[in-house]
């Protein structure tokens, strides 16, 4: 229908080799990314600040995650702890005065370094044992953080960011910190989009397949893991760094806990392991979902008169995310970027069912 | 140093830690028979929890029916998840079934306090609090009981493998192909593993429930349950009763001894610690067996 074309014929190397081969993606690309720029004008500030912003961020934490889960296919369960590390390490330094710009590759390389050390260990066992390790290293950075007074100032505080500057912009306003989150998720999406195109793309996709088949075609595994982990926790580290400075704006050790790890864990399962577009996907469901089911849930009990045990509604953001992860797992293991590219199949030859590729 | 004040966090940290085995027990069995690692085993000693405390307290039935009533459901609980969840994953990657488990444990963990609140409850079994005194040792004797039903347990389970059908598992465990080959029923001897890792998990449940009450901090004995999983080799049900000692007694020290240096928390990550060490210096544990891939 719209995408007007039975079938995928195209006469030059270069046409197929774009990342978005069809005229109609790219319009849709360029609308979104429009509407996107376009949002503060557009949308009042409770959009802007309270779904956008942090569908951003997470989005961009996801990817993160995902080059690692679907790219590389080691299993992380601590990536709350590496997106710690790079919030503490980041607002540190931007309380010592140092610039954003650098506090936050700073952070990236804290994180990078941390997280490759505990990655390391990924060298010796893979599967449950590398969870298992991802698992330990959640519970001890989380211990290293709140328990030294240094980093975390004492088990309860909380650190205020101070205001900052991003390329000469103060990050005070609402459309100058969410242009930032964009701006940050763009270049990390555009880096997801081209990395597959990598060698670095390919050989993470050969050691995710089968890594001592990837050794024997020359893919050094060592190496490929270890890089899949350091990139990895360098998003991770900037993303932490980016959501304590535009969304928390003060950061505490509780704000990355398990829980966030578990979070970010459901969003890429339900959005796709081993997808770009997935992670926008998933991260809107899980991080709304819950909003909305509540939201529902309030009005049913409000028009039936019900009386909904305040228990219920302070645990449902974890039933739904628990019951999206299995549901996934077991009707549509590669998530809803899957089930958008069923549809976008079907689409591109519609109205015919089949056609000659 | 205290000398009596270190025996004493032993002798405690052992029976505490018989009570943490028991949880990864059940882990053990599951990981035996089907390979795979059961993430949601704290979140199912706490679903037992929770049924125990709806039969004694909800329904008012007394202790001796209670308590076999709550295993018996879970045993069925157990096979359920098994055969709704984890059959449908059969080749799927292992990242799959890992993350499966996972989200089982956050279902339960949200359905339950949310069903019926988020309250700690009090689960009396008949298992007197008030303390113990063997020459000067003070022990717990909630604990001891909790360690001396923990390691009847274990033990029925390593004599349980000795049994007709603990040989179908064993076979089960050695080879699923071979096994099924001989007409063994591997599905059924998966199923039977992940009820008794349940009834495990549940009777875990119970005792912890009793003594701590009844939440989802049942849950967090997960990270216990895998640490003396992973040290005592994940397939290893002797190995479960030596490392659950070695992490319960290391855990009591930590708490009494380290505790007062770099104040108060390490409880908490003494389990990850030996997590981390055990993967990096003998990843498959004490006694677990070593895996060789060949292409």
């Amino acid at each position: 229908m719209f995408y007007r074309r039975a079938g995928i014929r195209h006469t030059r190397y270069q046409d197929e080799r774009q990342l978005f081969p069809l005229a109609f993606d790219r319009g849709l690309i360029l609308t979104v990314l429009a509407v996107l720029l376009a949002a503060p004008i557009l949308f009042d500030r409770l959009w802007l600040t309270g779904y956008l912003l942090p569908w951003l961020i997470w989005t961009s934490a996801a990817l993160g995650l995902n080059l690692l889960m679907g790219w590389a296919g080691q299993i992380h369960l601590g990536y709350g702890a590496v997106m710690g590390i790079g919030a503490y390490t980041g607002v540190h330094l931007v309380r010592f005065g140092v610039p954003l710009e650098i506090a936050m590759i700073a952070g990236g390389i804290m994180s990078a370094g941390i997280g490759t050390v505990f990655g390391a260990a990924a060298l010796r066992m893979k599967g449950i044992y590398l969870a298992m390790a991802t698992l330990a290293m959640q519970f001890i950075v989380d211990f290293v953080i709140s328990h030294n007074a240094a980093i975390s100032g004492g088990t309860l505080a909380t650190l205020q960011v101070p205001s900052v500057r991003f390329l000469g912009v103060p990050l005070t306003s609402d459309w100058a910190t969410y242009y930032f989150a964009l701006f940050v998720c763009f270049v990390i999406t555009l880096f997801m989009l081209n990395v597959k195109r990598t060698s670095f793309g390919r050989a993470l996709a050969a050691l995710r397949e089968k890594d001592y088949a990837a050794q024997i075609l020359g893919v050094s595994t060592f190496r490929y893991k270890l890089m899949a982990f350091w990139v990895s926790s360098f998003i991770g580290g900037v993303v932490g760094t980016v959501l304590a400075v535009a969304y928390l704006r003060a950061v505490s050790p509780d704000q990355f806990h398990l829980e966030l790890s578990i979070q970010i864990l459901a969003m890429i399962i339900v959005g796709g392991l081993g997808s770009v577009l997935g992670p926008f996907f998933g991260t809107a469901l899980i991080l709304f979902a819950p909003i909305v089911l509540n939201n529902m849930l309030g009005s049913v009990a409000a028009t039936f008169g019900l009386d909904l045990p305040i228990d219920m509604r302070a645990h449902l953001p974890l039933l739904a995310y628990g019951l999206l992860v299995i549901g996934f797992l077991l009707y549509e293991p590669l998530g809803l970027a899957k089930l958008y590219a069923n549809f976008r199949n079907y689409m591109l030859v519609w109205p015919f069912r089949h056609a000659q590729r | 140093m205290d000398w009596m004040l270190i025996a004493e966090l032993a002798v405690n940290g052992v029976f505490v830690g018989l009570m943490y085995a028991l949880v990864s027990l059940g882990m053990v069995l599951i990981y035996k028979t089907s390979g795979i690692a059961n993430l949601a085993q704290g979140a199912i000693a706490m679903t037992g929890g929770y049924v125990a405390w709806v039969l004694l307290a909800g329904l008012g039935a007394p202790v001796w029916l209670a308590i076999p009533g709550a295993l018996v459901g879970m045993f069925g609980f157990g096979m359920l998840i098994e055969r709704v969840a984890l059959r449908r994953m059969i080749g799927q990657p292992v990242i799959m079934t890992i993350m499966l488990t996972l989200g089982i444990e956050i279902m339960l963990r949200g359905l339950l306090p949310g069903v019926f609140g988020a309250s700690v409850k009090r689960l009396d079994i008949g298992i007197p609090q008030a303390p113990l005194f063997v020459a000067d040792l003070l022990i717990n004797r909630a604990t001891l009981i909790g360690g001396g039903i923990s390691l009847v347990l274990i033990v029925a389970s390593l004599i349980f493998f000795n049994s007709r059908f603990g040989v179908v598992m064993r076979a089960v465990a050695d080879d699923q192909t071979a096994s099924w080959s001989v007409g063994i029923r591997v599905e059924r001897a998966i199923a039977v593993a992940w009820g008794l890792g349940a009834v495990a998990a549940t009777a875990a449940g119970i005792l912890w429930g009793s003594t701590q009450g009844v939440d989802w901090s049942l849950s967090l004995l997960l990270i216990k349950a895998l640490a003396i999983a992973i040290l005592g080799g994940l397939d290893s049900i002797g190995g479960v009763l030596i490392a659950g000692v070695i992490v319960g007694v290391a855990e009591s020290l930590a708490t009494g001894v380290v505790d007062p240096l770099v104040g108060g928390g390490t409880r908490d990550i003494v389990a990850a610690v030996i997590i981390l060490a055990t993967l990096l210096f003998k990843p498959h544990g004490l006694f677990g067996r070593e895996h060789i891939e060949r292409v």
